[in-house]
Formats: C-alpha cells, sequence, structure tokens
C-alpha cells in the first residue's frame, strides 16, 4: 500500500466510494426485511383508508392555503402520513444505530479513516434514501385508492421529503446516541413519535386545535414536526412555506450537530457513559 | 535516522467511566512484524483497551499512535493502517459474504472493482472462497470469524487487532482461526495485537502483556514469564490473584 494510493482513497474521491458503500448496505438491508417494510406501509394506510374515510364528512375543512378549494380529508391527511412514514424511518433507524452500536457494526463502520461526521451524514443519507422509497410507495397506492394529488407536485414534494428526511433523521441520531441500550420501541412511541405526530398538523389543521386551547396551539407551533408536514404540503403545490422551511433546516442543523459532537470520540456520552457494553464471555 | 515507529505505541494510557478506572497507566507496543498477545482475564480492561486504540474513545490521558500516527491528531492515516477483529459479531447476517466485504471496502474508500482481487485471495486464505456468494447467516461461528479476519485485511493494513477472536468457538475453530492468524502475520509480514484469555493460544516467543483490573501487570516473552509458576496459566493465576501490583 503506497502513500499516494493511501491518500487518494481516504480524499474525496473515496468519500464518495464510502458514502455509496453505506447507502448500499442499508438500501440491501431494507430490501431483506420485506416484513418492515410493509409494516411501515400498513401503517399509514390503516390511517387514510379506515381513520380518513371515517373522518371524511365529520371534519369540515375551511378553505387554508395552501389549498384554493374545499379539499377531502384524505387529500388533507396524505402529507401527514407521509410525514409519518419518515417520523417512524427516522426512529427505527436511530434504534437500528443503537442495535448496530450493540452488535459491534457501528463499530465497524466508526473505524473507517473517514471524518465521523461524515459518516454519520452518510448513514443519515441511507436513511433518508430508504425512507423516500417508502413515502413514494405510499403515495402511489393512495393515488390509486382515489386520493386526488396534484402530479407535478409529487416531484416538487421530493426536495421537501428530503429535508424533512434528514431532519427526523437527524433527531433520530441525536436520540441514538443518548440511549444505552436497545430499548423497547414503545417508549421512543409514547416520548417521542405520538407528542410529536399529535401536536401538530397532520391530521387536523391547527386553527381547530386553537378552537380549543390557545396553549395547545402555541405547543403546536414549536413543534418541528409541524413545520416538516407544512413544509411537504406546500411543496405538494408548488410553494415554498419560508417558516415552515427555516425551521425544518436549523432543526436538522441543529440535532446533525448535537448527534457530531454525542458521537465524537473526545466529547461525546458515549466514552464517559461505557459506549458499547463489553460483552460478558 | 532515528529508528522506524512501532506498529502500535500505547503510552500511559488511562481511561475511566466514571468513577471506575477501567485502564490505568498501561503501556503496551507492538514493534513492525511482531505478535503481541494482550493477556488478561475478563473485565482486565481488555475491550476498552482496542475501544481506544480504535479511536471509538478518545484516549483520556496517555496516547495511542499507529505506525506513528497519533490516534486523536491524525485519525484518517491510523485508522487506513488498522485492522481491527471485534469480539463481538459485526458481520450483517442477512447479507452475503460479498456483500460484507465489499461493504468494508466502501468504508476504507475502496471500490468493489478494485477490491475483489483482494477479497478473493483472502478468502482463499481462510479457506472460504466457495462461499463468496452466501448469506453470512448459514455460516458457522468459526466460519465467520475467519471472513471478519479476511474483511479486517480488505484494505491492506499493516497493523492487526484481535479483541478475543476464538470466544465461543469450538476447539476445532479455534485452532483453525489461530493457525490462519500466525500464517497471515508470517505471509503479510502483519504486525498482530491478540487479545485474550485462552492460553493455548499464546506460543512460548510470543511477546506476552498480562493486564488485570486495568493494570499491565507483567510483559515479556511467555516462556520466561512461565518460569515463576511453572506454566504461563500457573504464572498468570499468580499475577492476577495478588491484589494490584505495579508493572
Amino acid at each position: 500500500m503506497s502513500a499516494l494510493a493511501l491518500r487518494s482513497r481516504i480524499g474525496a474521491a473515496g468519500y464518495l466510494v464510502c458514502f455509496g458503500g453505506i447507502v448500499r448496505r442499508e438500501l440491501l438491508r431494507f430490501l431483506n426485511q420485506t416484513g418492515r417494510f410493509f409494516s411501515a406501509l400498513v401503517r399509514p394506510l390503516v390511517w387514510l383508508f379506515i381513520f380518513a374515510a371515517g373522518f371524511r364528512s365529520v371534519l369540515g375543512l375551511s378553505i387554508t392555503p395552501p389549498y384554493q378549494t374545499y379539499v377531502l380529508y384524505d387529500v388533507y391527511v396524505v402529507p401527514g402520513l407521509a410525514a409519518m412514514i419518515q417520523l417512524f424511518a427516522g426512529m427505527q433507524s436511530s434504534l437500528s444505530m443503537v442495535y448496530d452500536r450493540e452488535v459491534g457494526s457501528m463499530r465497524l463502520l466508526l473505524t473507517s479513516p473517514f471524518p465521523r461526521w461524515s459518516l454519520l451524514f452518510a448513514k443519515l443519507s441511507a436513511g433518508v434514501i430508504v425512507s423516500l422509497v417508502q413515502v413514494y410507495v405510499f403515495i402511489a397506492i393512495a393515488q390509486l385508492w382515489g386520493t386526488d394529488l396534484p402530479h407535478l407536485g409529487l416531484l416538487t414534494a421530493l426536495p421537501a421529503f428530503v429535508l424533512v428526511g434528514l431532519m427526523l433523521g437527524a433527531m433520530g441520531l441525536f436520540l441514538s446516541s443518548l440511549v444505552r441500550q436497545l430499548e423497547n420501541f414503545a417508549s421512543v412511541m409514547n416520548f417521542v413519535i405520538f407528542p410529536l405526530f399529535f401536536a401538530s398538523s397532520a391530521l387536523y389543521p391547527l386553527w381547530r386545535i386553537r378552537e380549543s386551547s390557545e396553549v395547545l396551539y402555541r405547543i403546536c407551533l414549536a413543534n418541528p414536526f409541524n413545520h416538516a408536514v407544512e413544509l411537504i404540503r406546500f411543496a405538494l403545490y408548488r410553494q415554498v412555506e419560508p417558516v415552515a422551511l427555516g425551521v425544518v433546516l436549523c432543526t436538522t442543523a441543529l440535532f446533525f450537530l448535537l448527534a457530531a459532537i454525542a458521537y465524537d470520540p473526545g466529547r461525546g456520552v458515549m466514552g464517559r457513559r461505557g459506549g458499547p457494553p463489553e460483552t460478558p464471555t | 535516522m532515528s529508528a522506524p515507529p512501532p506498529a502500535l505505541l500505547v503510552r500511559e494510557l488511562g481511561h475511566r467511566f466514571g468513577n471506575r478506572a477501567a485502564l490505568a497507566d498501561v503501556s503496551v507496543s507492538v514493534p513492525e512484524g511482531g505478535f503481541v498477545a494482550l493477556l488478561g482475564p475478563n473485565g482486565a480492561g481488555k475491550t476498552t483497551l482496542f475501544s481506544v486504540a480504535t479511536g471509538l474513545y478518545a484516549n483520556q490521558s496517555g496516547s495511542v499512535s499507529v505506525f506513528g500516527h497519533d490516534i486523536r491528531s491524525a485519525a484518517s492515516a491510523a485508522l487506513a493502517r488498522l485492522g481491527v477483529v471485534f469480539q463481538a459479531r459485526t458481520l450483517d447476517a442477512d447479507l452475503t459474504v460479498r456483500q460484507n466485504l465489499v461493504y468494508h471496502a466502501a468504508l476504507h474508500g475502496i471500490r468493489g472493482r478494485a477490491a475483489m482481487p483482494r477479497i478473493i485471495e483472502l478468502l482463499d486464505r481462510v479457506g472460504l472462497r466457495e462461499r463468496l456468494d452466501e448469506k453470512v447467516r448459514t455460516l458457522s461461528g468459526g466460519q465467520a470469524r475467519r471472513i471478519e479476519i479476511a474483511r479486517a485485511l480488505v484494505h491492506g493494513p499493516r497493523l492487526l487487532l484481535l479483541d478475543e477472536p476464538t470466544v465461543g468457538l469450538d476447539l476445532a475453530s479455534r485452532s483453525d482461526v489461530v493457525r490462519i492468524v500466525r500464517d497471515l502475520v508470517a505471509a503479510e509480514r502483519l504486525s498482530v495485537l491478540w487479545a485474550t484469555h485462552i492460553f493455548d493460544e499464546v506460543d512460548p516467543g510470543d511477546q506476552v502483556v498480562v493486564l488485570h483490573a486495568g493494570k499491565v501487570v507483567a510483559t515479556g516473552v511467555a516462556s520466561d514469564l512461565a518460569r515463576p509458576g511453572g506454566s504461563l496459566e500457573a504464572s498468570f493465576r499468580q499475577l492476577t490473584a495478588s491484589p494490584r501490583r505495579a508493572a
């Protein structure tokens, strides 16, 4: 191994190879876990087929931007349900990081000579790509079911899905650095997923919440997931919601920075808290 | 001209988890082309030492360098020259042997096509070439270990760290793994740090570092260390039974 070859390997071209390798592995693992894929799809589809059908006539929706006309409830919930898929995917990948850390494949990843933040970014991007596959399959099924979505909007929403995926993945990544051991998914559901999901405009417009409680309305406005849903909703109608975009970008940057610090060997929590447990032998 | 730096130089390393000192003032040196056995009972700090040496945790005191490259200030250069076999299994069971090894090559910036000749060569060495396209799930524990050893060498490191690589293997697989690594050391002039608590894996001529309760309690050639107790095992028992002794 000559010094020159080594230098080119750990340069920018080498990083692209590394990035590609990490994404490829995530996709291969995803394809191998068809069960996980279906359960990720069943959840939003149940909401769409049953919940939205039940509420179609109960929930009256006034015309709020980006909608220019009355929309059916199933049209309203699709952005929220797509964001929900990404929320679950983000948390699931964070849990898989905890699992990876326990079984040691995280250790393997971290022996790569590339900077640690760049490895985390590759891992995060890989998770986003997997979540995009799920989102678009869900949207395709929703359209087959008869939900009326703008066709061009499906394309303009792609950058929004990427940003939202990065944000939720970064939140999950940070969460994974806090969790010492593989914990019950139920507690993550209770303390993270449900509060984020229900305190947002995913299932109902926020003016509905405001009618019942101003405090709750403020909480929803402070919820980054709410802005993620709105970013997607507007992007589907070829509009950019600047506040939502700003919140999503800032939240992503903040959580990614926190995760990078947490996974940094010098400053991070891993070394001090014991990191991966020593397997008893 | 000064002498070339050792393959691995651990100097006065200390590491604490909260109040518990996992390593205190640990110094280990692996010369280029040398085989050093790190002998210690469970909980002696072997895995912590490996974690620090591979940059998973930063050393809190002391220093670690790989061929003269400090693991903190020159992490990239150090990690690129390092191959690791972890105690825990780190292969993706659902992926094939090829997919696992190509993934590892990618982590080191090597394209799959460029890595394949090396991968085939290494699989030949560990005697598992014909399993290239089988899922790791179908391999036995010993075979998976051999794949992990091959994997650790895909990027052509000069130093190999193995953390209790024979744990959980039956006798035959264990001796296979030991033989393969010793052959590789000879063929590729690798430098090796081999952590274990199994005495059979240590040859009389090997350099040995005995770690106990986070401290180095003895260093030397295995046959010399064996003398006071009559055997390496007996000497080891004496060393690790007594209250902590300075090196």
